[in-house]
């Protein structure tokens, strides 16, 4: 039997569920008793769980991580929430020097349990310091895993396996995902983090995405097959680390790679895909590899602009369509024209996918 | 207070300064291949909060936490093997002179100044989430009360009225640069602590038996669950901030300080109020010949012992 709930429901059951059977979890956030509550998935959380467990903060992104850390350290398992991935940045120095770093540095002897959730996204004229998506910025740190889930029975397998995981998570949602629809189970169930998911098999591409750009591929996938191009979408859902054979293994079937990334192209991780395929199935591509990102700029806020700035569907299907030595077309000619205006969520993407 | 009690701050202070000294003595040697910020002049702060500690609480230190680790019971062997950078080090040659750990006695160390003080805080969080009397101590530096961070520790640990004891040993340097370029006059640390709603106490930093009895009411007052104090202590680093020599030549300290706190080192000023104990001096050399044997015996132990095999460079990234 399906059942079909949001992404942000799911979240929150996930969150639930965990705070639920281990008293040494607890969620911290600036916000996190609102009534919006992180997007509904902290609504209920503190009349339930109590304000030691479900618990609003002061403005120190910085401090409050490293006493989420220290509360760590006497066997809490902390979920820190952020609104935003600006904000996140403020905590920078207890997230890479100190939680990253703890169990080496310490020879093995101390861990840190420790779930970020930052939500990441643009959108309705963010702008530069509302929309960055800094993936690649935690992915290089030795001792982080970070995960992004793209849809809702995604979402909550690995919101349990990071709570259950004894290292720190940065933890990545979307903001365009929260409303997305899909099947997801009752009760715990568990996705191992580093695990990718094949959205759809094909035989023609290897599409790498991860996070909303799943959704987007997704949808360029069916209007590939309807253009003769068979596409094979692999969801990463694991940014670090990476599900290197999932990925190699498609490569070498399809032969031709395309990885899409909604972050800047220099130093992100749709480079660090390439150069792995590179260095491992360089004799199987029979295409040069193509990366989809943002172009290298700060995100603009008007709609004039981001019109431009972010890779959508089209930017997908047409590399596709490019590589193949087909001629590229417009949204007219392929008949995907999107009636809901850019800078906000795709009405048509709703779900389940 | 007991003559007891006070030849155990004595001797807990001689072993933290003859220690030192044996490592200031053969750094030279470039077998200890690691910084090392000692800790010769500021025994008495740690001597002092840690004699206040009970079992099971917690202390974080930071780059200069040689003292603070010695004090709060951490292995000898353990922290030496360190600094050789030797796999029976405390981080297994992981981390060296400024990560020193013992997470069964609570102590962590780190070298980023002011990134301890939160985690000290969080560590309150966390015993009081569970109810668990026991306490957290942050130990750290005059610099270290101007990150930002320190605001926010102090604001958290009011808010939660958190069992957290702030230590500042002020020894009026951050590396080269004095108070007076770093702070203006008019800050005064007890008043920063207070508007935050942490009481706070100022006190001289080399005057263990002051140290001790105004930490030991900090500590009931945390275990009673009646929040977090501040200490402000004034104590004088004896070498350079960094390495095992004496930079008096450098000129940025002057000699008329340097020689008014070698005047006033705690070692003297304990010395002063145990001059009734009879054969105190006989029992000074005793300890020191004691002292001096399990430092040589801990030093042939890490000098002898293996560095970490290559293997060792590619475990404990993750827990598991």
């Amino acid at each position: 039997m399906e059942r079909i709930i949001t992404y942000a429901k799911a979240l929150s059951e996930a969150i639930d569920l965990c705070m639920a059977k281990d008293k040494s979890v607890y969620i911290m956030g600036l916000g996190v008793p609102d009534p919006s509550g992180f997007f509904g998935t902290t609504i209920g959380l503190q009349e339930k769980y109590g304000k030691m467990r479900a618990m609003d903060m002061p403005t120190s992104e910085n401090g409050m991580t490293g006493v989420a850390i220290g509360s760590a350290l006497t066997g809490m398992r902390p979920i820190m929430a952020h609104h935003r991935m600006e904000f996140a940045l403020l905590a920078v120095e207890q997230i890479i020097n100190q939680a990253a770093n703890w169990h080496y540095m310490f020879g093995g002897k101390s861990s840190i349990p420790l779930v970020i959730r930052i939500f990441i996204g643009r959108g309705w004229g963010q702008g530069p310091q509302h929309a960055q998506s800094l993936q690649a910025m935690f992915a290089h740190i030795p001792g982080l895993k970070v995960v992004m889930p793209s849809t809702p029975y995604d979402a909550k397998g690995l919101f349990i396996s990071a709570i259950e995981d004894n290292n720190p998570v940065i933890f990545l949602e979307h903001r365009w995902l929260h409303t997305i629809t899909g099947h997801v189970p009752e009760g715990v169930y568990r996705i191992p983090i580093g695990q990718a998911n094949i959205a759809r098999t094909g035989s023609d591409v290897t599409i790498i995405a991860f996070s909303y750009m799943n959704i987007e591929a997704l949808f360029a996938a069916e209007v590939l097959e309807k253009n003769g191009i068979d596409a094979e979408i692999i969801d990463l859902r694991s940014v670090r680390p990476i599900d290197t054979d999932a990925i190699l293994e498609s490569v070498k079937k399809t032969g031709h790679l395309i990885v899409v990334d909604q972050a800047w192209k220099t130093g992100g991780i749709a480079g660090e895909i390439i150069a792995l395929a590179a260095e491992e199935v360089y004799s199987y591509l029979k295409a040069k590899p193509v990366r989809i990102t943002l172009p290298d700029f700060p995100s603009p806020s008007s709609p004039g602009l981001t019109k431009h700035y972010h890779p959508r569907a089209i930017d997908i299907v047409n590399s596709a369509l490019k590589m193949f030595g087909k001629t590229e077309k417009t949204e007219e000619e392929l008949g995907i024209v999107q009636k809901t205006p850019l800078d906000i969520p795709n009405k048509e993407f709703k779900g389940p996918f | 207070m007991k003559n007891e009690k006070l030849k155990k701050f004595y001797f807990d202070m001689l072993r933290i300064r003859l220690i030192e000294q044996k490592i200031a003595e053969i750094y030279h040697e470039q077998e200890m291949r690691c910084p090392v910020h000692l800790s010769v002049g500021q025994e008495a702060p740690a001597v002092g909060v840690c004699n206040a500690l009970a079992k099971g609480d917690f202390a974080l230190s930071t780059h200069r936490s040689h003292a603070h680790f010695l004090a709060k019971g951490g292995n000898l062997k353990a922290m030496l093997s360190e600094l050789y950078g030797k796999e029976t080090g405390c981080c297994e040659g992981k981390g060296g002179s400024m990560h020193l750990n013992d997470p069964a006695l609570g102590f962590y160390a780190v070298p980023i100044v002011g990134s301890t003080i939160p985690i000290g805080v969080g560590i309150g969080l966390g015993l009081k989430m569970q109810n668990k009397s026991q306490v957290s101590v942050a130990f750290f530096g005059d610099a270290a009360t101007e990150e930002g961070v320190f605001s926010e520790s102090l604001n958290y640990a009011a808010l939660g009225k958190l069992p957290v004891i702030f230590i500042c040993e002020n020894n009026f340097y951050s590396v080269y640069s004095p108070l007076s370029v770093r702070q203006p006059p008019e800050r005064d640390l007890t008043k920063i602590a207070e508007s935050h709603g942490v009481e706070a106490f100022k006190s001289d930093g080399n005057d263990v038996v002051a140290i001790y009895n105004t930490a030991k009411k900090a500590v009931d007052k945390a275990r009673d669950s009646n929040g977090p104090t501040l200490l402000e202590l004034e104590t004088y680093r004896m070498l350079e901030h960094c390495g095992p020599n004496n930079d008096n030549h450098l000129g940025y300290r002057t000699e008329e300080d340097y020689n008014y706190w070698k005047s006033n080192d705690p070692l003297i000023k304990l010395a002063m109020k145990l001059t009734e104990e009879k054969n105190f001096n006989q029992e000074i050399q005793d300890i020191t010949k004691t002292i001096n044997s399990e430092i040589d015996e801990a030093f042939a132990y890490a000098k002898s012992a293996s560095y970490p095999e290559k293997e060792s460079l590619y475990t404990h990234l993750y827990s598991k």
